[in-house]
Order: structure tokens, then sequence, then C-alpha cells
């Protein structure tokens, strides 16, 4: 049975049309996945229904009756609660204070209750499966943990259609069976659920029905049964799946990255922990594992972010002692960080100018920057990695996740390493991009360089990984070559203290 | 059942377009006009005040007041450099006090040395009163990169520091002559701040020159890009392997030299060393950065802007002097020009983006 509904919605910015003429329908009490490549136009439809935006024409209805969602306040107060990507949580206040920020619970008039508060935030917690103290600030949580707050948020009110935009894309494992169940509680209440996701072997668990946007429109809708991922695939980029990853098969070449004993001291326990592992030349590695496994440390501390405690880094086999980013960078070592945002770009400037960043010190004459050597170099890498943007001179911000990614890939190219490092390099970007981000590192380990790439995603890691390689507690536990490697082996490794020993 | 619900009926017409060209074309007009408010807002100031007061768009009143907006441009350019990488100096004011006092003792006692006093030549002065800005200047960059102070805390505390240096120099005293004799060989130095060429104040040309030299630095050089970045993201400009440390301690460095710059062009004009010379200059130099649009979050603003925003701060100053109204007032409304300021480029950075949104 239907309870939100748009009709014949478009929008426009300016000349643009993100939404063609969607008509869309939300099932009461069932989860609808929504689907599709970034700027596909899932967000904001999904904007539209929750208010934030305003459909340049068409109608939305609710419960069969047209609804004019004004503001997020009005579809609020119909029961329309969303949950976005990006956190919108205070660190420095407590979880409690987190989940009623803008809606206190009050005593008299004036004052807070904190003690409902608390209350209140640790029944929704326990419902999430949290055990933590609704006293603890949210910024001492690890990102998993963040995102289940801004969960929690949404479930204090009375929602009856929850919007969830890509919530997952920051959770382990666990805490994704975690948000499953409670939406699966969620629905068992009557609650509809609207998701986005890129994670395809995610959603078919959870979803009832799904629906495909492509270019602004609404491609496909169905019931989940009835799909396969590759019919979903097939529907979202237009083509076969089959070409979605495309695995590395270039001969093996020298030691190119040999790490020997890397340890990172930490608050607790080392953040890494006499950690080895070597890339050789025309080898794709991947480094599997959970949220705060060390993943991310040992790559910034490979690139000089971080000091290591002991430990050795060989390059092409020559020591590089140093440590500093710029020593790093000269020896050969790229790193295309996690988070785009925060380490990749320069929000307030070009795209040409976020490319060149790295290297700017070269395109120079006469000690003056080169203009023309700018405009060129930067062109050329839009070239090669297929960036899609309007022109060279746009904000970075203007465009989509995977071109973006593509930007900070093209700066690290530019400064001629011998091994790339990738950290998540397909978080946050559409089924296309991340096609075409494997295709990219597939060939680059044919033109001989070393790739080292840390994902989350099973899928990924056993498709394109040469060799897997599983942290844990800051630890690697165990590699597999892309020939034994299996989803329940890496799963378990990424669970487990043992250490992997010298020659197993 | 799923047959209703496949792809949507595609609707007969075309549903209505309010002229998204029309309101795009509008919107790109308005930016436009908010860019170039600085200048829009100057050229308003002359208008209305040479339409009070007869003498304000004469010759010799806006060479004048472009003298007097000379100073506090050069403090501002400076000030800009560590605005642009997200920091703040508030010492600038102090360290053109210092080099006044610093050259000031140089031309009027000499150096003291063992059996008598050493002289130095004008020029020699300058580059001195200079370097010491520019060391101070360091000071402040190694505060904030190596022990990692707040900058708006390391250069409060320089603004003290260096000020009450300034008043050691001297005991709290002033040296009232600068003009130096014969036999000392350093005469000369009310060139600078007295002086014109080519019926243009020397002080103005010099304004020229340090404008147009940071003009290319920050729009021509690695250097200047780095700057950009450092304050755009400092972490994603430490993965570019920028030498985040190093840049910070040349903006302050760049800071220094232009206060001290600063400070002795307007010691050469009064003609004396006073060690309270340029207080609270920093605040106008920080004004008129902001007027011309540098965010203090760093990473947005350009040279340009900075200097419009000086002659803004200089026009509207002189202007209400001028036409008789009382400093306090001029005080209210300098507040308000620069509040509003601020108010447009929010405004501005709106608009911006919605557009660029819409061509992604």
């Amino acid at each position: 049975m239907e309870i939100l509904e748009a009709h014949h919605i478009s929008k426009n910015y300016g000349g643009v049309r993100a939404l063609k003429d969607v008509t869309f329908t939300a099932y009461r009490g069932k989860v609808n996945v929504l689907v599709g490549e970034n700027g596909a136009g899932k967000s904001t439809l999904m904007k539209i229904l929750s208010g934030s935006e305003q459909p340049t024409s068409g109608e939305i209805l609710l419960d069969g009756e047209p609804v004019h969602l004004g503001s997020p306040r009005d579809a609020q107060a119909r029961g329309i609660g969303i949950i976005h990507q990006e956190l919108s949580l205070f660190p420095n206040l407590s979880i409690a204070e987190n989940m009623f920020a803008g809606r206190e619970l009050r005593r008299g008039k004036r004052f807070v209750d904190s003690a409902s508060q608390r209350r209140r935030t640790a029944e929704v917690l326990k419902r999430l499966g949290q055990d933590l103290d609704p006293n603890t600030p949210v910024g001492d949580l690890p990102i998993g943990q963040q995102q289940l707050v801004e969960i929690g948020r949404a479930l204090l009110e009375d929602v009856r259609v929850l919007i969830m935009d890509e919530p997952t894309s920051a959770l382990s494992n666990h805490e994704v069976d975690v948000l499953f169940e409670v939406m699966a509680d969620l629905r068992e209440h009557d609650v509809t659920v609207i998701y986005i996701s890129h994670k395809l072997d995610e959603f078919r668990r959870i979803g009832d029905w799904v629906t495909v946007f492509r270019d602004g429109s609404l491609v496909a809708h169905e019931s989940m049964s009835r799909t396969d991922t590759a019919w979903i695939v097939r529907e979202m980029v237009g083509r076969d799946p089959d070409s979605l990853y495309v695995r590395n098969s270039s001969p093996v070449g020298e030691i190119l990255l040999q790490v020997r004993g890397l340890t990172v001291p930490g608050p607790a326990r080392p953040l890494v922990d006499d950690v080895s592992l070597t890339v050789r030349a025309g080898e794709v590695v991947g480094i599997y594992g959970l949220m705060g496994a060390g993943r991310t440390e040992l790559v910034e501390t490979l690139m000089g972010m971080r000091k290591a405690a002991t430990g050795e880094v060989l390059i092409k086999n020559q020591a590089e002692p140093k440590g500093t980013v710029q020593a790093r960078m000269a020896a050969g070592l790229a790193l295309v960080p996690e988070d785009r945002q925060r380490d990749g770009l320069v929000q307030s400037m070009s795209v040409r100018d976020n490319i060149l960043l790295a290297t700017v010190g070269r395109m120079t004459r006469g000690g003056l920057l080169d203009g023309g050597a700018e405009q060129r170099t930067a062109r050329s890498k839009v070239g090669e990695l297929a960036i899609k943007i309007p022109g060279l001179a746009v904000l970075v911000t203007s465009l989509s996740g995977g071109n973006q990614q593509k930007v900070v890939l093209a700066r690290a190219l530019l400064t001629e390493p011998v091994v790339l490092l990738l950290d998540e390099p397909t978080r946050g970007i559409d089924v296309g991009a991340k096609a075409q981000i494997a295709a990219l590192m597939a060939d680059l380990a044919a033109q001989g360089f070393g790739v080292l790439f840390i994902s989350s995603e099973l899928a990924e890691v056993i498709a394109m990984a040469d060799r897997a390689l599983v942290m844990a507690r800051g630890r690697i536990t165990a590699e597999f070559s892309s020939a034994d490697v299996t989803e329940e082996a890496l799963v378990t490794a990424s669970a487990s203290d043992s250490v992997l020993e010298a020659g197993s | 059942m799923t047959d209703t619900h496949v792809a949507p009926p595609k609707s007969p017409a075309a549903p209505p377009e309010p002229n998204p060209e029309g309101n795009r074309a509008l919107a790109k007009a308005a930016l436009w006009l908010l860019r170039g408010r600085t200048l829009v807002v100057l050229v308003v100031l002359v208008v209305i005040f040479s339409a009070i007061s007869s003498e304000y768009l004469t010759q010799s009143n806006l060479i004048l007041m472009t003298k007097h907006v000379a100073i506090n441009a050069i403090l501002a350019i400076g000030v800009t450099f560590v605005i642009l990488t997200g920091g703040i100096d508030l010492s600038v004011g102090s360290i053109a006090g210092l080099a006044s006092m610093v050259c000031g003792g140089l031309l009027f006692t000499g150096l003291a040395v063992p059996g008598g006093h050493l002289f130095f030549s004008v020029a020699v002065v300058i580059l001195i009163g200079i370097v010491v800005g520019a060391l101070v200047g360091a000071v402040n960059g190694v505060l904030v990169t190596r022990f990692r102070v707040a900058p708006f805390i390391a250069t409060l505390g320089m603004l003290y520091v260096a000020r009450g240096v300034a008043q050691l120099i001297s005991d709290g005293g002033t040296f009232p002559d600068l003009a130096g004799t014969p036999a000392r060989g350093n005469q000369g130095f009310h060139l600078i701040g007295v002086d014109s060429w080519l019926g243009i104040p020397v002080a103005v040309w010099i304004m020229i020159v340090v404008a147009a030299a940071a003009i290319v630095v920050t729009t021509k050089t690695p250097f200047g890009r780095r700057v950009y970045a450092v304050g755009g993201n400092e972490r994603a400009a430490v993965l570019s392997g920028i030498r985040v440390n190093r840049i910070k301690i040349a903006v302050y460095v760049i800071s220094g030299a232009c206060a001290a710059l600063a400070g002795l062009l307007l010691t050469s004009e009064l003609g004396a060393a006073y060690p309270d010379t340029a207080t609270t200059y920093e605040l106008n130099a920080i004004a008129a950065a902001v007027l011309g649009g540098t965010a203090l979050a760093g990473g947005r603003g350009t040279i340009v802007g900075t200097v419009m925003g000086a002659f803004v701060i200089g026009f509207l100053s002189d202007g209400l002097v001028l036409i008789g109204v009382s400093t306090f007032w001029q005080s209210v409304v300098k507040g308000a020009v620069i509040v509003f300021a601020v108010v447009t480029e929010q405004a501005q950075q709106r608009l911006q983006s919605s557009l660029s949104k819409r061509t992604a």
C-alpha cells in the first residue's frame, strides 16, 4: 500500500535538470531501496520528500492526499524523517545532548531535563545494541557509532517514513547488522523506510522494493525478490556488470615497497603493531579490515603523516628513514586518502589547482607559474582519467564524488609515484565510477606501478586484489592469494587477534 | 502487480519552466556586482563626498588621501598573506612602532659601540628596520608552528612585547630629529615619507611596488598557490607534500616586513619616531583585508581586494573629516561599513555556491 508518492516531479537547478518527471512510490511498512549512480537524482528526490528542496513541478502525496512540504520542519511534523549521508553531530557534546539537540526535554520552562534525556538516550542506544554511556562525548566515538547516534536521533521521533541516505558507508559489518535489525524492527512497527545505498550485497538483504535512478530519471522499479544483482547493476549503469571489476593480470616484478616491523604507538595499544609487508611492481595488494583496525594509520604512516616508533620502510630497495611526507613522496609513494573532503581536496580551489597542488612547483618558467603548462598538464590528466568536468576552472566541490576522487588520484599520479596507496578508493562513489577506479588501478599495475589499497568491501578485495592482507587491532592477521581468498576467510581473519606467523 | 509500478508514463506536455536562463543571468550579474563590491562602495563614497564637499575631488586632496591609504595598504597586504593561511596577525601595529624606534634611534643617536656612536646610511637603516620586522614576524611564525600557539594568542602577545621593546629603546621618549647630518652621512630619511616623484608621493609609489609584488607572488608563484592551499585545507596541503610550517612562518615574516616598512613611511612622514607610532593600526589593516573579501577562515581573498579595502577605509575616514563629521561618528560609520562588507561577502558565497552547484 502506498504511503508517500511523488507524482511527475521535476527539479531544475538553473539550466540543469536534476530530476526529469519522476513518479515514485514508497510502500507502507516496507524497506524501499533507491539505487543509482551519484548525480542520478536520488538525493535530490529525497531532499524534496523531506522538505529541504522544492520541486520545480509535480506534486507529493501522503496517504493519497496532496501535501506541501515547505521545510524540513513541515515534513517532520507529518512524520517524515531523514538521516543524511554526512554526519550532523556536535562532537563536543555528549550522546544524550546530541540526541536532543534543538528539542531538549524541559523541566519547568527553562531548564533542561538532563536525567530524562539520558534515560531515553540509554533506551535508544539499547535498541541499537550499543552499550554506551549517554554522557560520552560524540567526538570520542568511532565514526560508525557516531552514525548510529545519528540514526538514534531519528528514532526518538515518531517517524512514519524514515529516509536514510547511505547510512552504512562508515559502518563495520557488525554495525550494519545492528542497523538492519533496527530497520526490520521499524518495518514490524509499520514504519516505511526509504533507503539509499551503493552497496549491492547489503541492500539485497533488507530491501523489499528497489527503485533505480539514472541521469535524473526513474528507470526501473521492481520487487526485490524479482531482481538479482546483475539486473540492478545493468539498470544502474546501462551495461553489463561483468565489466564492473577488472582484474589485474600483469606479471609481477621486483619489490617496490618493503615494510619491516612498523609500529605506531597509540593511546591504549599500538595503532599499527609490528606490520611487515611487501608490494611488487605490477601487483595489486588489498588490505581488508574493520573500522579501527589500523589500516588508515598504516598508510598514513607510510606516507609520512604519522611518525612510526620503530620499523623500516624501503622503497625500491632504498631505506627512507626521514619519514616526512616530502621525503616519502620523493621516494615514490603517493596516497589517495580515505576522506576526500577532509584530507584530499582544497574546497576553495578549482579543479585545476587541486590537480596540480602537489606538483605546482614544477609548473614554473623563470620562477613564475606557467599558466599554459598548468592548463596542459591538468587537461591531460583529466583526459587520461576521464574526469567529467564542466571546465578546469570550476570549484572542485561542484563535481560528483567519483570525479572528486579522480581529481585526488590525478594529483597523486602527477607526483610520479612507484607505489600508489589508496585508502577506500571507492567509498561514497557510484558503481560506474567504482568500475572506472578499479580499471584504473589494474591499468596502473599493468604499467608497472605497485598498488596497495584498503577496502571494507569484501567483493572489492576479492575481485581486485592479487594478494589480500587482513588487518585487525593494528596487526596483519592473514594473507591470501587471489586463488584462495574467500569472504568467510577475510571476515574470520578480520575479527581475529592472532598474528600471522612468518611463513604461514 | 509490478506492471503498474514500472517506469513512469511520459507526461504529454513538457512541465512549465520559469525561464531558468533568465534567472541565471540575473544571478550572474548580481554575483559580478558582489565580487566588485569594494570598488562599487569606493565609487559611491567618492560620489557622495564630492557632492557634499567641493574640495574632496581635487588633485591635492586625492594625493593626500592616497598617501594616507598607502601606509594602511602596505600593512594590510602583509596581514592578507597571514589571513590567507587561516591565521591572523595582531602585532603589525606594534612591529611598525618597533621598526620606527629602531630606525629613529639609529638615525638620531646611532648605534652605541665602544668609543662612540656608529651611524649608518639611510638605506642601511631602512634595511635594518625591515629586517627587524621580518625577524619579529619569524618569531610569530615559530610560535604558531613549532609551539602550536593559536595565531590570535601568539600575535596578541607580540603586540604587547614589540610595543614594550619599542618603548624600552628610548625609555618611552621620542627621537625628535631624523634629518641626519652630512658628517654622519645619514641624511635623506624624509625621502620615503615626505618627498614626491612625478607629482606622486614616494610612499604611494612604494605601495604600488609592494602591491604589484604581492599580486605576482599570490597569483603567479607556487608559493602563492601553497599559501591558498594551506588556508583552504591544511590537511590536504600536508598530504600534497607542502611544507605547511615553512609557508606559515614565511607569511608571518612577510607580514612583519610589510609592517616595518609601513612604520618607516609613517616615521618619515612625521619626521620623528614616537614609541606609540601606529598603535591600533593592526585593526585598520585587518579591516581592509576583510573589506576586500579576504575570508578570515583562510583560503580566499586577493591582494587587489585588500588594496581596495584600504582605499575604502582611507577615503571614508578622510571624507568624514573633510565634511566635518565628529570622530565619534567616524568610528561608528567605519565599523558599520566593515560589518556590512562581511554581510555582502556571505551573500556572495551563497550565490556563488548555488551557481556552481547548478553546473554540476
